[in-house]
């Protein structure tokens, strides 16, 4: 549970909107404050971005600032960085394995979750809240915690005298063993954010479709996961973003194989190799963290306020 | 939902005799039935896939829809079942099918590992013999280890002091901006987006340095010092300060967060609190001091907590910068290096159980707040 926060603040109401009063705008002191922040924070994106479109001896010979004091001349700009990152050094596959193990990582324990959260609002059996703590609690299990025993039940499966528990099914180094791993890291977190959101859903809404004669699949699928689509949305783009972005799953269990390899360990093993060949580890950068930052820039608004009213429903 | 309704629910749906037995049977075998069956679905469809020459946008594509409309399919079927069941029963096992599949991958991905790491912590580099506290005492003695501990210790002060410090600066200084306010702040949330390793590379080819004969440096930091005329410095071997530079990474990435989170509560702070201190003569200083502060003063918490453990559990900065070398080993990062590449089990478990019992008391205390949570709903 690295990248996804979980933000149970329950004093977090959406931003009023942005009417500012008169006269409490900044003066320049602020102004010129939050510029040089901004900048400080852009200088290390700016060198990746610059030094994977210089050419090799260039950007071997001289710092990436100096391109920029002649930004027209384009014999100093090349795309043959990003070419040669994505055959030769295998980032374009790299990149397909990410996707294969990202997005079927997000989808199932979303479907998963959501069930449980609906059971865990809506329907009454026993020991419903003592269950809920317990997922709760397992929030804040490191991840560290679950790798041995699950690596070892992947290689040896596991057996209770002659009873077999988990079948030795050598899922260590597939997409299934780390769809699985991840599904089961990523419910904690999904059931505790929907469960927020779909539980703070007025109740005479249930009510009146029980009274319809409508059956809970029938509520959940038609009323539930339609008016949930925020805290949903939120969700997975927390866990695209988490399960792209991770290099310790992905490590142990899918290996640094090259053809398995994801576009983070590829990025590993390409510091180790070659850590000197700037213009190769600047593309090869760039290209693991181009569909983050465009999930972040085009789903911005949505993720914000998905989380937000997720976690103002608590 | 009242209490006096939940009780009456539940006294109905409280079955005896052998009737409680059939229940008991029926609610098992409707929690354990989607995800045996969703995995072998699962596994049937990729049996292929271990071809390491699959054509993956194909692998992508099976896997949505066996994901989505195959688990989906799964809950939809076992509702159809429960519905075949008499009245009796229906209700009172309809519930652990819906949240049957969460519990039983929760038990095996989590809740049983747990147990298993406690076990093989105790236990030599195979797993298999029982060597009472060796494990522990070689994590509590060993001098990587206590560099180890020493460091994180580092981490898990500075990195949420810092990143919550500039995140609340940013967030009030922002919050007075007549123009530009989002785009100053989704510019300082952005390295939120990407990887620590992506994030790695970038703070590299900062530090970066080479020694004299070994081509002209590059890295900015480096180009700065020589610009003032100094000698280039090997800031990444550099100890201990290439701790803090390390840590520099992981604030550059998290300020964004506290500041977003803390932004939204700023925000929730009504105006004429603020405008009325205003009024009666506060300073800007003190508005934000008496007033500002102590109103997010919960958000600072939660922010921290979330900073805190984060730090406690770094490991691919290390890893892609230093390997652990040169005096920046972390607690995760030798779990990993014990049990991954040294292949001994039982220390990395050892050393995961550390871990987890410097986060318990953070644990206790998320739960607890849960716990007021659904008091005051």
């Amino acid at each position: 549970m690295s990248s996804a926060p979980p933000v149970p603040a329950p004093a977090i109401p959406e931003a009023a909107p942005g009417v500012k009063p008169e006269g409490r705008g900044g003066g320049w002191i602020v102004r010129i404050t939050v510029l040089v922040i901004v900048v400080l924070w852009l200088i290390p994106a700016l060198g990746v971005l610059t030094t994977s479109l210089r050419p090799e001896a260039l950007a071997d010979s001289t710092g990436w600032w100096t391109a920029l004091a002649n930004p027209f001349d384009s014999s100093q700009w090349t795309l043959e960085n990003y070419s040669l990152a994505l055959e030769t050094e295998g980032f374009g596959n790299a990149f397909l394995n990410s996707l294969a193990v990202a997005i079927p990582s997000t989808v199932i324990p979303i479907a998963i979750a959501a069930f449980a959260a609906y059971a865990f609002s809506w329907m009454e059996f026993r020991g419903r809240e003592t269950l809920f703590v317990v997922v709760v609690g397992l929030l804040v299990v490191p991840l560290q915690m679950a790798l041995i025993p699950i690596l070892r039940l992947y290689v040896d499966g596991a057996q209770v005298g002659r009873f077999l528990l988990f079948p030795d099914l050598d899922l260590n180094g597939t997409f299934l063993g780390i769809w699985l791993a991840h599904a089961g890291f990523g419910l904690p977190l999904a059931i505790y954010l929907l469960r927020n959101y779909i539980g703070s859903l007025p109740s005479s809404l249930i009510e009146s479709a029980r009274i319809d004669g409508a059956d809970h699949f029938t509520i959940f699928w038609r009323l539930i996961v339609p008016l949930s689509v925020p805290a949903l949305a939120a969700f997975a783009i927390f866990q695209f973003l988490w399960v792209w972005n991770d290099l310790l799953v992905a490590y142990v269990f899918l290996g640094g194989t090259r053809a398995n390899q994801v576009v983070t360990i590829a990025l590993a093993n390409l510091v180790g190799s070659r850590g000197e060949n700037w213009h190769l580890l600047t593309a090869a950068a760039f290209i693991s963290m181009a569909l983050p930052l465009l999930v972040f820039f085009s789903l911005q608004r949505y993720f914000v306020r998905g989380l937000t009213a997720g976690a103002v429903k608590g | 939902m009242t209490a006096g309704e939940t009780s009456a629910a539940e006294a109905e749906t409280q079955p005896r005799g052998p009737r409680a037995l059939w229940v008991a049977i029926l609610r098992v075998v409707g929690a354990v039935a989607i995800p045996v069956a969703a995995f072998y679905l699962l596994w049937s469809t990729f049996d292929f896939l271990r071809d390491e020459d699959a054509n993956r946008i194909l692998v992508v594509g099976v896997a949505i829809v066996v994901g989505v409309a195959g688990v989906f399919f799964l809950y939809w079927a076992m509702n159809r079942a429960v519905e075949l069941l008499p009245d009796r029963y229906r209700e009172s096992v309809r519930p652990y099918v819906f949240v049957g599949p969460a519990l039983v991958i929760l038990s095996v991905f989590l809740v049983y590992p747990v147990i298993n790491t406690i076990l093989i912590s105790f236990m030599d580099a195979q797993g298999e013999a029982f060597v009472g506290f060796d494990n522990f005492k070689f994590v509590f003695t060993d001098d990587s280890m206590l560099r180890a501990i020493r460091n994180t210790a580092g981490w898990v002060i500075l990195v949420p002091l810092a990143a919550v410090s500039i995140g609340l600066a940013f967030a009030t200084l922002a919050d007075r901006l007549r123009r530009g306010e989002a785009v100053a702040k989704s510019l300082i949330f952005l390295p939120m987006a990407i990887s620590f390793a992506g994030a790695s590379v970038t703070w590299r080819l900062i530090y970066s340095y080479r020694p004299e004969g070994f081509g002209s440096n590059i890295g900015l930091l480096n180009g700065l010092v020589t610009g003032a005329g100094g000698e280039p410095v090997p800031w990444i071997t550099l100890e201990p300060w290439n701790n803090l530079l390390l840590m520099v990474i992981m604030v550059w990435m998290q300020t964004g967060f506290a500041m977003v989170v803390l932004s939204a509560a700023i925000k929730a702070i009504p105006d004429e609190i603020i405008e009325a201190a205003r009024i009666d003569g506060a300073s800007e200083f003190q508005v934000f001091r008496r007033i500002i502060v102590p109103s997010i003063l919960p958000t600072i918490a939660v922010v921290t907590t979330y900073m805190v453990i984060n730090a406690m559990k770094v490991f691919d900065i290390i890893f892609v910068m230093t390997g652990g070398n040169f005096g920046t080993e972390v607690i995760a990062e030798r779990m990993i290096r014990w049990f991954f590449i040294s292949g001994h089990d039982g220390r990395g478990a050892a050393i995961a159980v550390v871990l987890f019992a410097a986060i318990i008391p953070i644990m206790i205390w998320n739960v607890r707040r849960f716990r007021e949570q659904e008091a005051t709903r």
